[in-house]
């Protein structure tokens, strides 16, 4: 890892110099992680720290938070939807981190957030990084930020500020490209489960579990959480038998979508994919 | 010397921010358009086809009546006359043989007006290969007619539901189909957008246009250097195709014409190197209209095929270095030019186009000078636009 590297500059930005709260849940447990996404900002604008909190307790691993776009590329209909409603309520990125920073003082989940590389750009690269420390942002994911980009301009940016960025990999990935993947990424290595968009698909093949076992054979350093087509109890407990979790979004906005009780549902939800209850 | 760098960057402009879901299908394209373009059994038959399909080479016409009334020489880009009505045929040809070469079964695109949608389910029934056309649910009701044409060429047209359900929803819903189908799909971008190779693949495809402009000038002439050259710029795939033997050659004076909509500062406007900032659209770091948060703006223009948020990477470099010129009109003024020429050089030419020619009026030039106008379309797809307003410019 890159501690031994940074440059003396680092010492003189104001840096948390607690360990990364991804590394800390990564090293405590290495297996059943789960991932929550949800849309910062939906459906009412102040949602998102009820959402986190109500998430945190039920006992979720990690949270996902999306930075809702006009033009999100990589997903499916229910995100994109729940997107254009958030910017519909006034979402911005200066709001969202407002809200991550009041949810801090009530939980220590470890937060990841996810969007589009513009939305970074707009804001300005580094004042974004800062930001996202200053707040208790633990990670990022930035799907059209490719790995190239990253490594030429913004590598050292993202780990002087020790904000852990995740990379994608798909069944099409070469090995190659994923051992690269698996150099540049910190903290998780998101694991798309088959060719398509966010929400697609619900079921997993006999063909995306000899690719689930490809991977694992590959004996990666970070740890992979299976996303895309995570929907319920079944495809969670399917894809941790692979991975050291799975990161669940769509299917979880349709369940806020549907509710007036946003704590129970929550609860109930995570109960649901944790299979503590009978669905 | 102003050309692509070999990972797609024109100065800052450019580059492939795509997810890592198209990485396979985008990386196979970088590593394979040039050798697959520059050989000679591919040269051969897309030469073949522009000429005996699509009729090329287009004529430059040299326009007596527009001519005098300026005080100035202008030749018009006969792109008007190519099959289907427009320059957008240049890059179908190619990228179906594209297509074909790296083995793809199945053929993706967007469309804004349709000219595009038409032009990709020619070569598709052309090379009988399967099509589907993006477009957004409100263009759909737009442009009824080219709707009806790409139908009745064989070709699938699916609405584009999501978001504004215009042309940059079409291209997202293209590109999503695109992730959900990496091995058998090839994606025929309509202009000068998108990830790299896309902006320099269909400049090199459209760049016939000045390849016949030098010696057909030339042979008008003596000289295969104009003063100038004018083309809209939505996308920028005629204005890149008109100016790309020129890049190179300081002396040539490039115009971009974009849409001023109602007016730059109207709020309703497509004018993106007057309104855009520094962005990332459709995988191109480039130039775009977009809010201070990063969300990207709506645009508007009279003429469906300018009204793209963005702007070509090429077509940034250009601007943002000032290697070319920008030029915004307004909706009524394209209108009037459009009237102008059909009555000066019998031409009713696309609403596009007519920017194109409105520019003429905004133009510092002297009494020597020789300009081309890229004429890049027919007008027959904007009569109803055009009857509508007969009554006050007719």
């Amino acid at each position: 890892m890159a501690e031994g590297l940074l440059p003396a500059i680092a010492y003189l930005r104001p840096k948390t110099i607690n360990m990364n709260r991804l590394d800390q849940l990564f090293a405590e447990k290495q297996s059943n992680l789960l991932n929550i996404y949800f849309t910062a900002g939906y459906p009412a604008l102040e949602d998102t720290t009820t959402i986190i909190a109500a998430l945190a307790k039920a006992g979720v691993d990690l949270i996902e938070i999306g930075m809702p776009y006009s033009d999100p590329m990589a997903d499916g209909p229910t995100i994109q939807e729940s997107g254009m409603q958030a910017l519909k309520n006034g979402m911005t990125l200066e709001t969202l981190f407002g809200q991550v920073a009041d949810v801090r003082a009530q939980t220590d989940v470890p937060l990841v957030l996810m969007g589009y590389f513009n939305q970074v750009m707009q804001y300005g690269e580094q004042a974004f990084v800062d930001r996202c420390v200053a707040v208790g942002i633990d990670g990022v994911i930035l799907p059209d930020l490719p790995i190239f980009e990253y490594e030429t301009f913004y590598r050292q940016m993202f780990e002087d500020a020790g904000l852990h960025v995740s990379f994608l990999i798909t069944p099409q990935t070469s090995e190659d490209r994923i051992r690269k993947i698996d150099d540049l990424t910190r903290g998780f290595i998101y694991m798309v489960s088959d060719s398509s968009i966010t929400g697609a698909k619900s079921g997993i093949s006999d063909r995306q579990l000899a690719y689930f076992n490809r991977i694992n054979a590959m004996q990666l350093e970070h740890p992979r959480l299976i996303g895309f087509g995570i929907s319920n109890h079944e495809t969670y407990a399917i894809a941790c038998r692979y991975a050291q979790g799975a990161i669940i979004g769509s299917a979880f906005i349709k369940a806020l979508a549907e509710t007036t009780d946003l704590e129970g549902t929550i609860a109930e939800f995570v109960q649901m994919v944790r299979g503590e209850v009978a669905v | 010397m102003i050309a692509v760098n070999d990972k797609g960057y024109y100065g800052e402009f450019g580059g492939a921010y795509i997810p890592e879901m198209l990485h396979p299908n985008v990386e196979e394209l970088q590593r394979c358009y040039l050798e697959i373009s520059e050989d000679q059994e591919f040269q051969k038959e897309f030469r073949g086809l522009l000429k005996d399909y699509v009729g090329r080479p287009s004529p430059l016409y040299l326009a007596e009546r527009l001519s005098e009334h300026y005080g100035m020489t202008i030749y018009l880009k006969r792109e008007d006359l190519n099959h289907t009505g427009a320059h957008k045929i240049n890059n179908t040809i190619g990228q179906i043989l594209m297509a074909k070469r790296l083995g793809k079964t199945r053929i993706i695109a967007e469309t804004g007006a349709g000219q595009h949608g038409v032009a990709t389910a020619t070569v598709c029934a052309l090379m009988g290969i399967e099509c589907i056309v993006y477009m957004g649910a409100i263009d759909i009701e737009r442009q009824a007619p080219n709707v009806s044409r790409m139908r009745m060429l064989g070709a699938e047209v699916r609405p584009a539901l999501s978001g504004s359900q215009t042309l940059k929803d079409a291209t997202n819903e293209a590109i999503r189909d695109w992730i959900s189908n990496p091995v058998d799909t090839h994606y025929i971008i309509g202009s000068v957008v998108g990830p790299h190779p896309y902006p320099d693949m269909v400049a090199r495809f459209q760049s016939v246009i000045s390849e016949e402009m030098k010696w057909q000038l030339e042979e008008h002439t003596g000289s295969s250097h104009p003063s100038g050259i004018i083309a809209c710029v939505g996308g920028g795939s005629n204005a890149a195709g008109a100016y790309y033997h020129y890049l190179n050659d300081p002396e040539v004076r490039l115009v971009a014409v974009e849409a001023a909509g109602h007016g730059i500062d109207s709020g309703h406007s497509a004018a993106t190197s007057v309104l855009g900032t520094k962005g990332i659209i459709h995988g191109s770091r480039t130039l775009l209209m977009q809010t201070p948060d990063g969300q990207i703006v709506e645009p508007y223009s009279i003429s469906a095929g300018l009204d793209y948020p963005g702007i070509g990477p090429l077509h940034a470099h250009l601007i943002d270095s000032g290697r070319a010129e920008a030029i915004s009109i307004t909706d009524e003024a394209a209108l009037k030019a459009a009237f102008f020429l059909a009555r000066k050089e019998g031409i009713i030419p696309a609403l596009e186009t007519a920017h194109a020619f409105a520019a003429l009026d905004h133009l510092e030039y002297n009494a020597d000078d020789v300009f081309i106008v890229c004429l890049s379309g027919r007008g027959d797809k904007d009569l109803s636009t055009y009857i509508k307003h007969f009554d006050q410019l007719g």
